[in-house]
């Protein structure tokens, strides 16, 4: 918490992390303009929250950073975000790439049905191409489930469906997944929506064990959670024709205590949305 | 006037076109047990051990067998299988992932015209388009008028099972940088694998009871064939050929071939749509 | 800070140059893609080929005959090939055909969709769509064996005692003919039409029964004046391809219709269709016009029901929805 404190908003701790930065970004679904104008800087490290009523847009900005919002039909995507300084819109840069380096966790725990625990885990070291490198799979899945803290669950069954799994063990195994493949950053997308309270609380606490090593990136319409959670928070709203723009974006204690503009002060005090 | 519009008469009305809708349905099952029981009855005669492996023995010779046109069958249906399954998997995994626009709109639609198209229409145009330019009848020949019976039938099922799996685990997959191939072919549609092999085996089940269109590409035999270019015999065209014939013998045969025939087709029928219902119902 | 990301690229460009040069993807994924656009193409290309290669095979025909296929005259070796006979039988046993399974398929369909409870109509709807799957040539053999000896001695007679006054019924009764063919036709037609037909009943939204209900209808009169009309166009849609399967199948037809090439009022006289002309007379054709003229059957069948097919997508597209996903 000391290095956010003594920083600014966007300005990066370590130089060395990885840095995501988004650099006036526009999101389309087919003619309609869906996020307009986004300028940003994740610091490294940290816990970002993207918060705003629903259709203000931040699950599209989410996905926008690692290059999940093309994969709609007719959408695209305007300006720039840039991964340590390389911008992954440029022509020539496989979104594969990019999708490995930054990992990603959806509403819905999305196990792949077919596949056992151990073949979900290891479904993007297999499949995506990455190098194992030294570690063996064994090695990779345990390490990545210990990690997403779900090991001591389901070390006796490995070899059970993914899908016999419980909704929040389910989301648990979804992260492990994500982080098999060792990426830098994790987009995760109202991950604990579809989930009851205990399984709410273990994927924060996973969240805070993870910070540090990853750049976290959440996307949350609970604001208890955001403020609970994120280091720097950033809040979205829908204007003229349900174009999502950012309001604002600090520190979360500030964005919670003395936010400067009128709007994330109604949104927060929830005099509206 | 007022007594059809009397309440005991529109609750007569109302019971008794009821009971006709019902019989309707019953018709159905009717007629359904009459044919399959006679089929059996009259079949089940001509099946023992030589039926099944040796061949058509000359008129006036009592036994023989079929075991060409069972063989000749396969070959032709497996070989129809292989051209028309991959190219029917592919266009349904399109159809279902990304068509959106006019081409899929007109690939869905064509496709279902051509479900319709009269199986004897598309055996002249294998004839045209193989047996013509050959020169000679071929198990070739009748592969090809079956896999384009076969095409539709699979690009449509297959549409419709991969458009059961949620979109979610397709972005799941490529979230995790695995490229859209892999994570169709081998995340999305194994997922839907079930509805895919149903369609499959409801288009193999399909055409194994096909005589048109074999009539003048397979032809048939009398003997085992000598090739995939050659003339071959195959179950539907026995019972056509056998039928028509003013010999008992030979009419036995054809009922026999007619018996082992329904009960493939149905055996394929029930397993593809118990199979698929049990799946559908388990998600 | 454009001079950092301008290192940062500079140090990434090993990496980017590795990647595919277009926004969309490893090369993988564009082989993949081309695969899936080509297989939907391909069965364009299938019902395009269809047309040409059948066009292009009765071209020796055509320019032969010319428009003399519209003639009564079907006499190979006489270089007659004229097709009206065909074209009657057929128009005559599709009707019979549709005549029968109209009403009862569509009764059996209003039955599955608003009458039968789930646990009754899943078994029936299974059993109609065995009767959907046993093969053509198997009802073939069974109208054959035990379908036309029962005309000849049980329907048919009983028939010309009742409506004898009718040039229909009229004439001698060979149990081969019009009356078998489009009985064993209207067998294989009362699947697809009721298959259908459900489909379509069910697409109707349940707050139009309701509102029939709700005025005090009965159970029939919501079914006539509620679901019929509202599911309509889409009925009429599976009656029309319930006519495309009558008019284009050829074995069963061929086994029951006793194939004589001729225009007679009596449905207990034989007869031939468009489609049974090919499957019987194929393997025997020899001669370059004659093989010719039975491609040029083939061609006029495949376009019939293609017309046929078109206008009943169209209709239960429509009442289905299924075109619009």
């Amino acid at each position: 918490m000391q290095a956010i404190q003594e920083t600014q908003p966007g300005r990066p701790a370590d130089a060395s992390a990885t840095r995501l930065e988004v650099k006036d970004l526009n999101a389309y679904y087919g003619k309609h303009l869906a996020v307009k104008g986004v300028n940003m800087q994740f610091e490294p490290g940290a816990i970002t929250a993207l918060i705003g009523p629903s259709g203000c847009g931040k699950s599209t900005l989410l996905r926008c950073l690692n290059r999940m919002h093309e994969v709609i039909p007719h959408a695209h995507v305007e300006g720039e975000v840039l991964l340590d300084g390389q911008n992954l819109y440029e022509p020539g840069v496989d979104p594969t790439d990019t999708r490995r380096r930054i990992g990603m966790v959806f509403q819905r725990p999305n196990p792949f049905p077919t596949m056992t625990i151990m073949d979900n885990v290891l479904a993007g070291v297999r499949l995506a191409g990455k190098p194992p490198g030294d570690a063996t799979l064994e090695e990779i899945s345990e390490k990545s489930l210990r990690r997403a803290a779900l090991w001591d669950e389901v070390k006796d069954k490995l070899h059970k469906a993914g899908t016999s799994l419980s909704g929040g063990q389910q989301q648990r195994l979804c992260i492990a997944r994500a982080l098999a493949v060792d990426p830098e950053v994790l987009l995760m997308d109202e991950p604990a929506s579809a989930l009851d309270p205990i399984s709410t609380v273990k994927i924060e606490e996973l969240m805070r064990e993870l910070r540090g090593a990853y750049t976290i990136i959440i996307v949350t319409h609970n604001m208890q959670q955001a403020a609970r959670c994120s280091d720097y928070t950033g809040f979205m709203l829908a204007g003229e024709a349900a174009t999502g723009e950012l309001v604002e974006f600090d520190t979360t204690s500030k964005m919670f205590t003395t936010p400067k503009e009128k709007r994330t002060e109604d949104y927060i005090t929830g005099r509206f949305g | 006037m007022d007594f059809l519009k009397s309440p005991g008469f529109r609750k007569f009305w109302n019971a008794f076109m009821i009971i006709i809708a019902a019989l309707c349905a019953i018709v159905c099952g009717v007629v359904l047990a009459v044919v399959v029981t006679f089929v059996i009855s009259k079949g089940y005669k001509a099946l023992n051990l030589d039926f099944f492996t040796k061949l058509p023995l000359p008129v006036g010779m009592t036994g023989g067998g079929v075991a060409n046109a069972i063989v000749g069958s396969l070959e032709i249906v497996l070989m129809a299988s292989v051209i028309s399954v991959p190219v029917g998997v592919l266009a349904g995994i399109y159809l279902a992932l990304f068509g959106r626009g006019h081409l899929a709109a007109n690939v869905r639609f064509f496709s279902d015209v051509l479900t319709g198209m009269p199986s004897i229409a598309i055996g002249v145009f294998a004839y045209s388009l193989v047996v013509i330019p050959t020169g000679h009848f071929s198990a070739h020949s009748a592969a090809v008028a079956l896999a384009v019976i076969m095409l539709p039938i699979v690009v449509r099922t297959t549409e419709e099972a991969v458009r059961l799996v949620p979109g979610v685990i397709r972005e799941g997959a490529l979230a995790l940088g695995i490229p859209a191939w892999k994570a169709t072919l081998l995340v999305t549609v194994p997922v839907a694998r079930a509805g895919i092999v149903t369609g499959a085996l409801l288009a193999v089940a399909r055409v194994a009871g096909e005589s048109a269109p074999l009539l003048f590409t397979a032809f048939g035999s009398q003997y085992w064939s000598k090739g995939l270019s050659s003339p071959t015999a195959a179950l539907p065209l026995v019972i056509f050929q056998y039928a028509i014939s003013p010999y008992p013998d030979w009419q036995q045969l054809a009922w026999g071939c007619a018996l082992v025939l329904v009960a493939l087709v149905f055996a394929l029928n029930l397993t593809a749509r118990l199979a698929f219902s049990g799946r559908v119902s388990a998600n | 800070m454009s001079q950092e990301s301008a290192e940062v690229i500079s140090a990434t460009a090993g990496a980017s140059a590795r990647a595919a040069r277009t926004r969309i993807s490893p090369a993988g994924d564009r082989i993949f893609m081309f695969l899936l656009y080509a297989s939907a193409w391909f069965v364009l290309a299938i019902v395009a080929a269809l047309f040409l290669v059948l066009l292009q095979r009765s071209w020796p025909a055509i320019q032969t005959i010319g428009l003399g296929v519209f003639t009564q005259l079907w006499d190979p070796g006489g270089g007659h090939f004229g097709v009206l006979t065909f074209i009657y039988g057929t128009i005559v046993t599709s009707a019979i055909a549709l005549l029968i399974a109209g009403p009862v398929g569509i009764g059996a369909a209003l039955f599955l969709a608003e009458l039968a409870p789930k646990r009754l109509a899943t078994p029936v709807a299974m059993l109609i769509e065995l009767l959907a799957a046993v093969p053509s040539v198997v009802y073939g053999i069974w109208g054959l064996f035990v379908l036309v000896p029962v005309i000849r001695m049980y329907i048919g007679p009983a028939l010309q005692h009742t409506f004898g006054f009718l040039p229909l019924f009229q004439g001698p009764i060979y149990g081969v003919g019009m009356l078998a063919g489009g009985l064993i036709l209207s067998i294989m037609v009362v699947p697809t039409v009721a298959a259908i037909s459900r489909d379509v009943f069910e697409a109707v939204p349940n707050d139009q029964r309701e509102g029939m209900l709700a005025l005090g209808s009965t159970k029939w009169e919501m079914m006539t004046k509620a679901v019929l009309p509202y599911a309509r166009s889409g009925v009429v849609g599976a009656l029309v391809l319930g006519l495309g399967r009558a008019l284009g199948e050829a074995m069963a037809v061929v086994m029951v219709i006793g194939n004589k090439p001729q225009i007679v009022a009596s449905l207990f006289q034989p007869a031939y269709t468009m489609a049974s002309v090919p499957a019987n007379e194929f393997s025997e054709a020899t001669g370059k016009v004659y093989i010719s003229a039975l491609i040029e059957v083939g061609l006029l069948l495949f376009i019939v029901s293609l017309l046929v097919n078109i206008s009943a997508r169209l209709l239960v597209w429509n009442a289905s929805g299924r075109g619009r996903r």
